[in-house]
């Protein structure tokens, strides 16, 4: 396979985790071993296999268009760090990204 | 603000493309996947729920009637349904979703491959869509502190309320070959979705509320060239209005950077009713890399053909075939039907025409003097403060006898102005016509004796001359006369 530690990195940075450029290297040859691991499903899975994503074939789950009762704000709001005005306050957002 | 150069003379050197991407939002009763009132406002976070607000634990099921929805809409939109398709995780770290990302729709989008024909100003364009998938919408977030904008924000307060309400997204491929008509071809587009939307009642449409919003992406290419030119992505524009001169600013202004040799940033930007301007947001140079993945937490959609053909047989009436019916019905000549499609008037028409006006005044009103009065305004037709029934009723006064076209412009001011119904406009601002032969008499006997040069051209048998004496009784009674009324007082008193 072959990640590198810049892979690793970029992954980490967009999954928003702090990694050192020592963690990246190490984890680098870590990662590529489950990676190996899962591509040796592939060899098995031949194109007639279809896809799975769930472990049970399921489709079509659905549930009436029906409303039920929501929280109040006050049970909403319990677990926030920061409220104002009956909303979840939050640091200043640099970016949209 | 931007430099600019002039529209026609642009279009001699470049050629604009669209890529048009609607966001709906569904009618259902309750969110999409959980039971959480789906409903425009509310007091701040009273509608949610552990699902919505993404708490540890809680599992989301899909409402069945959003799925029902996204496929009608698909089918009206002339797209294959996909035989089976999953939702996926769209991964970002903003806080109008508490889960750190969006239940969305990636490579497998419940429709696809569609297309929508438009008219405009006699010209038929076909619009192909790419797909319309399925999604949830995101909070709303409030930034306070600096300008009101993210950029300088102190801190942002979020209200969950709409977070995971149904939102269908429709994204068309790139529509090329309009030239000077781009902008009115994207308001087409937006007014037809609209329209289909409404006649499908998967949807309130209002775009002013937001269930209804376009961004729309621009590039302009030079003319005869074969590739695409660098597109930017103005987001959020909010009114039919709006569409268009954000795509008519947005191609003078890169015509501007083209033409000093520089190069389009392909960039998010921000359009500015109040100015008609775009500005610069977020660039997109690098790709963005959202890690999508299938959801884990919901099974696959398989819609079977039996239900895909029992909803295609609850689709409306195609809206050409519409068009065409609504024409004959009303007997208007192209040039009057055209007039009605392009102000955004047709359903408005239709319905004041249900509430029993005739199609010439519904027509009347809403194309010449509400069109003008929203212009005057900037808002939509549909935005004003009056209703095709009120407009129905106005015009029943009229026939009525009530009051006249002039008097009929002061009762649409009064409801326009928050007064209430027509007939409670007339009362209280006293608009009735005059007709009373007594009252009249009086104020054509001053105009008689105030005018008796006029008065003797009568006597005399020059019975044009008595429009000048109409127009000072009139006057006199600041519009209130019944016109007919008092030119047969006049002569009678004069011949």
């Amino acid at each position: 396979m072959g990640l590198t530690a810049d892979d690793v990195a970029r992954l980490a940075a967009l999954a928003r985790i702090q990694l050192t450029e020592q963690d990246c290297a190490e984890l680098a040859p870590e990662l590529d071993v489950i990676l190996e691991s899962v591509a040796s499903v592939s060899e098995v899975a031949r194109p007639d296999v279809p896809l799975a994503t769930h472990a049970i074939p399921m489709s079509n789950v659905f549930r009436a268009d029906v409303v039920t009762a929501s929280l109040t704000q006050t049970q909403a709001l319990s677990g926030a760090p920061e409220e104002e005005d009956g909303r979840f306050r939050v640091p200043q957002i640099l970016s949209e990204d | 603000m931007s430099e600019t150069v002039d529209y026609d003379e642009l279009l001699t050197r470049y050629e604009p493309a669209l890529g048009l991407e609607v966001h709906v939002e569904l009618n259902t009763s309750s969110k999409m996947f959980c039971g959480c009132v789906n409903e425009f406002g509310g007091e701040p976070n009273t509608h949610v729920c552990p699902v919505c607000l993404g708490l540890p634990g809680s599992l989301p099921v899909i409402n069945g009637k959003a799925v029902e929805s996204a496929i009608r809409i698909g089918l009206a939109l002339n797209c294959s349904i996909a035989p089976w398709c999953r939702m996926a995780r769209k991964n970002y770290f903003y806080p109008d979703m508490t889960k750190n990302f969006q239940t969305s729709q990636y490579d497998e989008p419940i429709a696809f491959d569609g297309w929508v024909d438009l008219e405009v100003d006699g010209q038929t364009y076909r619009v192909e869509v790419e797909r319309a998938h399925m999604e949830e919408d995101a909070g709303k977030a409030t930034h306070v502190g600096g300008s009101g904008r993210i950029q300088g924000a102190d801190y942002s307060l979020i209200d969950y309320n709409r977070a995971g309400v149904p939102l269908i997204e429709i994204v068309t491929k790139p529509i090329r070959g309009t030239g000077a008509k781009a902008p009115e071809v994207a308001r087409a587009y937006v007014a037809h979705l609209r329209e289909l939307m409404k006649a499908l009642g998967v949807s309130d449409v209002k775009m002013e509320q937001g269930s209804l919003r376009c961004d729309a992406n621009i590039s302009l290419a030079p003319l005869g060239s074969e590739t695409l030119g660098t597109r930017t992505e103005t987001k959020n524009v909010n009114s039919l209005r709006s569409v268009e001169r954000a795509i008519r600013f947005e191609m003078t202004r890169q015509a501007a950077v083209l033409d000093g040799g520089g190069k389009i940033k392909q960039e998010t930007r921000h359009f500015h009713e109040s100015d008609g301007t775009t500005s610069a947001g977020r660039s997109k140079e690098e790709a963005e890399d959202y890690r999508y993945f299938a959801e884990p937490d919901l099974m696959p959609i398989a819609p079977g053909r039996a239900w895909v053909e029992e909803l295609r047989a609850t689709l409306p009436e195609p809206p050409a075939e519409r068009r065409a019916r609504l024409q004959s019905e009303w007997g208007f000549t192209d040039i009057d039907f055209a007039a009605v499609v392009n102000s955004g008037a047709l359903a408005l028409v239709e319905e004041t025409v249900a509430a029993g006006a005739s199609p010439a005044a519904a027509r009347k009103w809403w194309v010449t003097e509400l069109a003008r009065r929203a212009n005057e305004e900037g808002v939509d037709l549909d935005e004003l403060a009056i209703t095709p029934s009120q407009v129905a009723a106005v015009q029943a006064l009229i026939d009525a006898g009530t009051v006249n076209d002039k008097l009929a412009r002061q009762v649409i001011d009064g409801v326009l102005a928050g007064e209430g119904e027509p007939a409670e406009v007339v009362e209280s601002r006293g608009l009735v016509v005059v007709s009373d032969e007594g009252a009249l008499g009086a104020a054509v006997d001053e105009v008689i004796a105030a005018n008796p040069d006029v008065a003797d051209k009568i006597r005399a048998g020059k019975v044009q001359a008595a429009g000048a004496l109409i127009g000072q009784v009139m006057k006199a009674m600041r519009g209130q006369a019944d016109a007919g009324k008092v030119r047969e007082l006049i002569l009678a008193k004069l011949t």
